[in-house]
């Protein structure tokens, strides 16, 4: 099995449903000549054409309407967005067009963005943000945000496929870092399902995106303690597996809830709310959330470490947590 | 009038019962309290007595079958007589009394120390830290949460702990079914005396209080001793015999080392160590006092493990001197302090209130003139202490005042008889108003 980055994971993936689907397109700023960014549509302009890699000014608006309107008309667009952080400038379109129609009128709007988002590259308030909860809480979207690899290249191709607008999260610090398996074959991982990233009994950790690998970190030093983490990796946020999350605070009877994003109104706070209402009998401590403070990204390296969950911070919490 | 006949319940842990044997057969007519039929349990085989009089209409249970308890087993046609009035029926009829009783657990094939123990409420498990899922789990394993002991966070009851606690009660279930006699003493045939009352105290009657009061669960230490009380009370015969005592000897030489004793040991001289080594010096004199019954044999202890009850506010414990016949004055002196200090303190450990032999207990403290104390089991004997307080006594026809003490000592007239006890305590009496030990 080839071994593939991260980022060269979504390539393929979105090469695989190009060569598929010709109603599949791009747009975005420089990703055709340029490659995009950070590459990840390098040798898609040579490959499908000008009229499939559509580079377009600067302006998510016009990118997010244009993509909109495509999506209705019958087409399978995947707008990059350069930085996730910039979405806000299309967010009119996104959340009171794309994500309601189908509700008021009817007609599938497959329609994905994508881009990265989250923090830890030193890219200050501007191009660090995981803003994921801004499209959670728009019912009519689908919100997701990969881990791994082989999660990557599956859920961008689900994400394709689907018919209902995907916001698709990309953790740019797992672009060049996370390398590993991925088969070349045809797949994809469905949206709205969780994955048990790592099994335990002690404690289940839930979270996403760059920070199931912070997880994992601190499940392998913990183990060591006699503390046994299980990790979940959400995958999808919106919609969020229930189950999934449901039967591993069941099981570990305690609950971290670990993300990047920033606490208050954060996804951490929506499951806590779940596992309250429908694990209470279940629960053998306090739910807890490990999050970045409420403030925006810190462009100074060392205040951007101070405001990141790491492994440390996480197994102190978990030793507490299991103490109590 | 028919009665239903059903299969009792021969203890609290018994589920099921085996006829084996019909002594009447259908038509026959039969007394109450006659013997009915023969019966074989886990427990206990016995003979039951018929609940009614009447003929024996149906026999629904053949000889060799095995059913639940509480089954109907046979019919009971009343014989007219209009003049069986309602105790008969009241009183035997075991139907519904006994599945009232059994209600929670009705096929209860796994013993459980409370079968009938309600799940308990939040409201009385308030004072113990857990959490929702502990609280859950207690209720469906019928689990009291104050009974577990707890390793979180100020010691908080945790899954752990109670998940720790269930398996171990399951793993010892018969131990725990057979709380009830478990009198390491206590002969095996009196543990099944014959079949009606065997099944009494299982049956206790419904005393319900109906009016405004308040519902508290006993702690752990309570039910214990509650548990140990009424157990002993039902194993020994209790008798209880009194002296006077003069102690003037042992006040004299209290006060006059007091000083000295305290300055020296950096503790106070009491009354206690005086009244251990004078129950000692008796015991090695009557070694029957540190025994126990274990069947039809008698088990003569070597070392006499010396129990001194210490009232708390929480209830009773009784901590025991460890060989207290190789202690001297001092030794006895030092142990009951540390032994007392660490039983209001609660630091005791196990070990520290295990195996006693025999045990003194001194109701004085509160102003008591003397009572009748129960044994502590498996023991054979109490000695109890009254107030110590001067008396006008007659001293060579003249009324003197004297420092004096009622003693007073429960035995178990099944192995010690009433001369021997009294010689037992006259020893004691005679080393407490002779008493030439040095104390310093």
């Amino acid at each position: 099995m080839p071994i593939l980055t991260y980022l060269d994971a979504i390539r393929q993936g979105i090469w695989e449903e190009m060569e598929r689907d010709p109603a599949v397109f791009l747009l975005g700023e420089d990703i055709g000549v340029y490659g995009g960014a950070f590459k990840v549509t390098a040798g898609m302009l040579e490959k499908f054409g000008a009229e499939r890699v559509i580079d377009t000014p600067i302006s998510e608006s016009a990118i997010v309407g244009a993509a909109v309107g495509a999506a209705l008309m019958g087409m399978r667009p995947v707008a990059e967005m350069q930085f996730m952080d910039f979405i806000a400038c299309g967010f009119d379109q996104i959340a009171n067009m794309a994500a309601k129609m189908r509700y008021r009128w009817g007609p599938a709007v497959p329609l994905v963005i994508r881009g990265p988002a989250g923090a830890g590259v030193h890219g200050g308030p501007f191009h660090s943000q995981s803003n994921e909860m801004w499209f959670v809480h728009t019912p009519g979207l689908k919100v997701t945000a990969p881990a791994t690899a082989y999660d990557a290249k599956g859920l961008i191709k689900a994400s394709i496929r689907d018919d209902n607008p995907v916001i698709f999260f990309e953790h740019k610090f797992l672009y060049r870092r996370i390398k590993e398996e991925v088969p070349a074959d045809d797949y994809i991982v469905p949206l709205g399902k969780a994955r048990v990233a790592r099994e335990g009994d002690d404690i289940a950790v839930i979270t996403y995106g760059a920070m199931v690998w912070t997880a994992l970190e601190a499940a392998e030093t913990l183990v060591k303690e006699g503390i046994s983490l299980e990790v979940v990796d959400l995958r999808t946020l919106l919609p969020y597996d229930e189950d999934t999350v449901l039967t591993s605070a069941r099981k570990c009877s305690k609950v971290i809830l670990l993300h990047e994003d920033t606490r208050t109104g954060g996804m951490a706070g929506e499951l806590a709310a779940l596992i309250a209402e429908k694990a209470f009998e279940d629960l053998d401590g306090p739910v807890v959330r490990i999050t970045s403070p409420d403030t925006p990204v810190p462009f100074s390296p060392p205040l951007e470490e101070f405001f990141l969950p790491n492994a440390k911070r996480l197994a102190d919490a978990a030793r507490k947590l299991a103490a109590y | 009038m028919p009665t239903n006949v059903i299969m009792p319940q021969m203890g609290e842990s018994v589920a099921e019962g085996t006829v084996t044997k019909w002594m009447k057969k259908i038509g026959e007519r039969v007394e109450r309290d006659e013997p009915l039929f023969e019966i074989s349990t886990d427990k206990v085989d016995a003979e039951i007595p018929s609940p009614a009089e009447g003929v024996l209409s149906k026999i629904l249970v053949k000889e060799n079958e095995t059913v639940a308890v509480n089954t109907v087993v046979a019919v009971i046609n009343g014989s007219g007589e209009a003049s069986i009035p309602s105790p008969v029926k009241e009183q035997p009829s075991p139907a519904p009394v006994p599945a009232a009783k059994t209600a929670p657990s009705p096929a209860a094939p796994e013993p459980r120390p409370e079968p009938s123990a309600p799940a308990p409420s939040p409201a009385a498990d308030e004072k113990v830290r857990s959490s929702p899922l502990v609280r859950r789990i207690a209720r469906e394993q019928h689990v009291n949460i104050s009974e577990v002991h707890g390793t979180g966070l100020s010691g908080r009851v945790s899954k752990k702990d109670i998940l720790a606690f269930i398996e171990q009660r399951d793993v010892e279930p018969k131990r725990l079914s057979a709380a009830p006699p478990p009198a390491a003493g206590m002969p095996a045939r009196a543990e099944t005396p014959p079949a009606r009352q065997a099944a009494a105290p299982a049956r206790a009657p419904e005393i319900a209080f109906k009016g405004p009061a308040e519902t508290v669960p006993m702690t752990p230490i309570r039910r214990q001793i509650a548990e140990h009380m009424a157990l002993s009370k039902r194993t020994s015969a209790h008798v209880t015999t009194v002296f006077e005592v003069e102690m003037t000897r042992v006040v004299e030489t209290r006060e006059r080392f007091s000083t000295e004793f305290l300055a020296r040991n950096g503790f106070k001289l009491t009354f206690t160590p005086f009244l251990v080594r004078a129950a000692v010096e008796a015991i090695k004199e009557f070694p029957i006092f540190n025994s126990s019954i274990d069947g039809s044999n008698i088990i003569y202890k070597r070392d006499v493990n010396l129990g001194v009850a210490v009232a708390l506010e929480t209830g009773l414990i009784v901590p025991v001197i460890k060989r207290a016949d190789e202690k001297n004055f001092l030794g006895v002196a030092r142990a009951v302090n540390d032994l007392a200090e660490r039983a209001r303190s609660k630091r005791l450990s196990v070990d520290e209130v295990k195996d006693g032999t025999f045990t003194l207990t001194n109701p004085g403290v509160f102003g008591s003139l003397f009572g009748t104390p129960i044994i502590n089991q498996p023991q054979v004997a109490i000695l109890g202490v009254g107030v110590i307080e001067k008396r006008p006594v007659i001293r060579n026809d003249a009324i003197a005042i004297r420092p004096m003490v009622y003693l007073m000592l429960s035995f178990d007239h099944r192995l010690i008889d009433g001369s021997v006890a009294d010689q037992f305590v006259a020893r004691v009496k005679a080393v407490l108003e002779n008493w030439d030990e040095p104390v310093v």
